[in-house]
């Protein structure tokens, strides 16, 4: 274990939530991380589907206000996938309001059209492999990159090296169900027979995403609107030493329907050095219920594999 | 009158890059045998003197040689990849194809007077993107990702008309935003982005139960064929699972992209060139499929069915480009 004092402690971020969860669940969701939970940054907003935002607008303008006001820094981000009319003049009118100040994390290159020159982060959705791309953003503006989910050590390391040359922070997803691709089109519309433009919303049935089984019945990943997610939820803990070492300054937790202010507090004990990573594994895991557990993409193993501690 | 536009076809060896060009292939498109590559199968792909070769082959028989260095580098050690990126520019390349904006960032600085071209790994997939690729790295041309209708191409044409595009009409079809999928990672541990192979060989098995044939990709079944199916290879997108208790295609049917039908409103919506899919594939599927769409491009009237042996699973669809495919 390196010296704690070393480097300074990395701040927890609440990623965006990838499911649609209706009004008042959101609601409770947000109230409780503004009144609780121990993340400093929350990225509040749609990365999915631009069709979900309408129905529940009022609610997370609501939790904008109450994280703001509980001290939270609240970064804004655009869409994963644009490419409809309306979605690509979404992803334009929410880049522009980092000309009024917001904090942009941008989830599709069209953003950086519009933030380039400005201070703006990075989300998991865009390509960041190497040095010279990471290198390429800072230059136009990063302030923060969060690497994607499938990366393995040897290059979250590097990058995070990079990132600290570079000045800038450098972020890594160590809980959540990895988004695997996504789509023009809905699968989770397709397995109800319905179509994107008929969809009537019906992703609001699965809080976690819809099962996508194997013919033998195993347990192989989730629909999520027009995004297809591992069925595994990534945990990373003993990984998190050496990212620290290495230059990552936000460790980020994506959101699941479990107790995400004790999810994050196991994190933050484990930060402050009250608990080790033991304890932090075991109350993860408990929080987790009967959910699979993955960490291969990290360790260059198949992403659905869980590789125990040598 | 404005030009026709432009064939640009594939290659997966020194014969398929001929066979192209015989059809009347306007541009080839192929690759190192390397992790550089996007289609890094075994027994594909030119090595560095085939490569330098097969360069000087086009430029004999006016072809356009288009050179994919279409993978995202390590982090640590990307010089495999500039290498390429060298070797494409001093062997006088016609466009190198590239998605990762450090690479393109190199090739743009290093060698200026190399023609650039966004990969459909990229996944530009609007206009504001294609813009952004133009001024950061002076890309020329965008290999568009196959999520676009033919009405939000032509709006991306018109509202970035100094960047030539490129869409796909025929092969093979990738459901998800390219360049964007770990679904094959997930189950194999090799990763498409830095490997350059999806489903790869040395991940896929085939079991016998009785008459039932089953296909997996790592721990996973993929897929089941009964008794006189034909069975496909096990693609994580092609696969057959159980959603709410009911075995289904959740991802696609099998079945290729064939967008010969929508030629007339690519070439009114200002699209540059089509493109083939299909570096995996043999001589005989490119000499086919290029002579089929070279004659539909100038207006001759095709036998459609001419082209329906090389399709997956023997049917073709528009795809995305027709809007009731979302």
């Amino acid at each position: 274990m390196t010296d704690p004092a070393a480097r300074p402690t990395p701040r927890l971020t609440l990623g965006p939530l990838l499911y649609h969860w209706p009004a008042a669940k959101r609601r409770a969701f947000y109230q409780a991380i503004a009144d609780h939970g121990p993340y400093q940054e929350v990225v509040l907003g749609e990365t999915v589907c631009s069709k979900r935002e309408a129905p529940v607008a009022e609610a997370m303008a609501e939790a904008e206000v109450r994280l703001k006001a509980a001290g939270r820094a609240v970064v804004r981000p655009t869409i994963g996938l644009a490419v409809a009319e309306e979605e690509v003049a979404a992803l334009e009118a929410v880049a522009r309001t980092a000309n009024a100040g917001a904090l942009i994390e941008a989830n599709d290159v069209g953003a950086l059209a519009l933030l380039s020159g400005q201070p703006h982060h990075i989300g998991p959705m865009v390509n960041v492999y190497n040095e010279g791309t990471l290198t390429a953003l800072a230059e136009r503006g990063a302030t923060c990159v969060t690497l994607p989910w499938e990366l393995p050590r040897d290059s979250v390391l590097a990058l995070a090296r990079r990132a600290r040359d570079l000045g800038i922070d450098c972020g890594v997803t160590v809980f959540g169900r990895a988004p695997l691709a996504i789509s023009a089109r809905c699968y989770h519309a397709r397995a109800h027979g319905l179509t994107k433009a008929t969809c009537r919303l019906i992703c609001d049935q699965d809080p976690e995403g819809l099962p996508v089984d194997t013919l033998d019945g195993d347990a192989f990943m989730v629909v999520n609107g027009l995004q297809t997610q591992a069925d595994a939820v990534t945990l990373m803990v003993r990984e998190i030493p050496e990212m620290v070492e290495a230059g990552v300054t936000a460790l980020r937790v994506s959101p699941l329907d479990v107790d995400m202010v004790a999810v994050g507090q196991a994190y933050a004990d484990l930060l402050a050095g009250r608990i080790d990573d033991l304890a932090a594994e075991d109350r993860l895991l408990d929080l987790l219920e009967d959910r699979p557990v993955a960490n291969g993409f990290y360790h260059a193993a198949p992403g659905a594999d869980w590789v125990a501690a040598e | 009158m404005t030009a026709p536009m432009e064939l640009v076809c594939p290659a997966g060896t020194p014969a398929a890059l001929t066979a192209a060009i015989d059809a009347g292939a306007d541009a080839v498109y192929f690759g190192f045998r390397d992790r550089t590559n996007a289609r890094n199968f075994p027994g594909l792909n030119f090595s560095e003197k085939e490569l330098g070769d097969a360069i000087q082959t086009c430029k004999a028989r006016g072809a356009r040689p288009m050179i994919a260095i279409n993978t995202y580098p390590d982090a640590g050690d990307d010089s495999l990849w500039r290498r390429n990126v060298d070797i494409c520019a001093e062997a006088g390349a016609g466009a190198v194809i590239l998605c990762d904006m450090g690479l393109a960032g190199y090739a743009a600085k290093r060698h200026p007077d190399l023609r650039l071209h966004l990969s459909v790994q990229a996944s530009a997939s609007n206009a504001p993107a294609v813009r952004f690729y133009r001024d950061a790295f002076n890309i020329r041309r965008v290999v568009l990702p196959r999520v676009l209708t033919v009405e939000q191409i032509a709006a991306l044409i018109a509202a970035v008309p100094d960047v030539e595009t490129e869409v796909f009409v025929f092969g093979g079809l990738c459901v998800m935003a390219e360049g964007r999928c770990s679904m094959s990672s997930y189950a194999t541990g090799v990763s498409p982005n830095k490997d350059g192979a999806c489903s790869p060989a040395s991940h896929v098995r085939y079991e016998e139960q009785g008459e039932i044939m089953i296909s997996r990709l790592g721990h996973f079944t993929v897929n089941r064929f009964g008794a006189g199916e034909q069975a496909g290879y096990p693609t994580p997108c092609k696969g057959r699972y159980q959603v709410q208790g009911r075995e289904m295609h959740l991802f696609e049917d099998p079945c290729s992209l064939d967008a010969t039908p929508l030629l007339p409103d690519f070439a009114r919506a200002g699209v540059t060139a089509l493109k083939v899919e299909g570096r995996q594939r043999g001589k005989a599927y490119v000499a086919q499929v290029v002579k089929t769409l070279k004659a539909a491009i100038h207006g001759q009237a095709t036998d459609p069915s001419a082209a329906r042996p090389f399709m997956e699973g023997g049917g073709g669809t528009t795809g995305v480009y027709v809007g009731t495919w979302h």
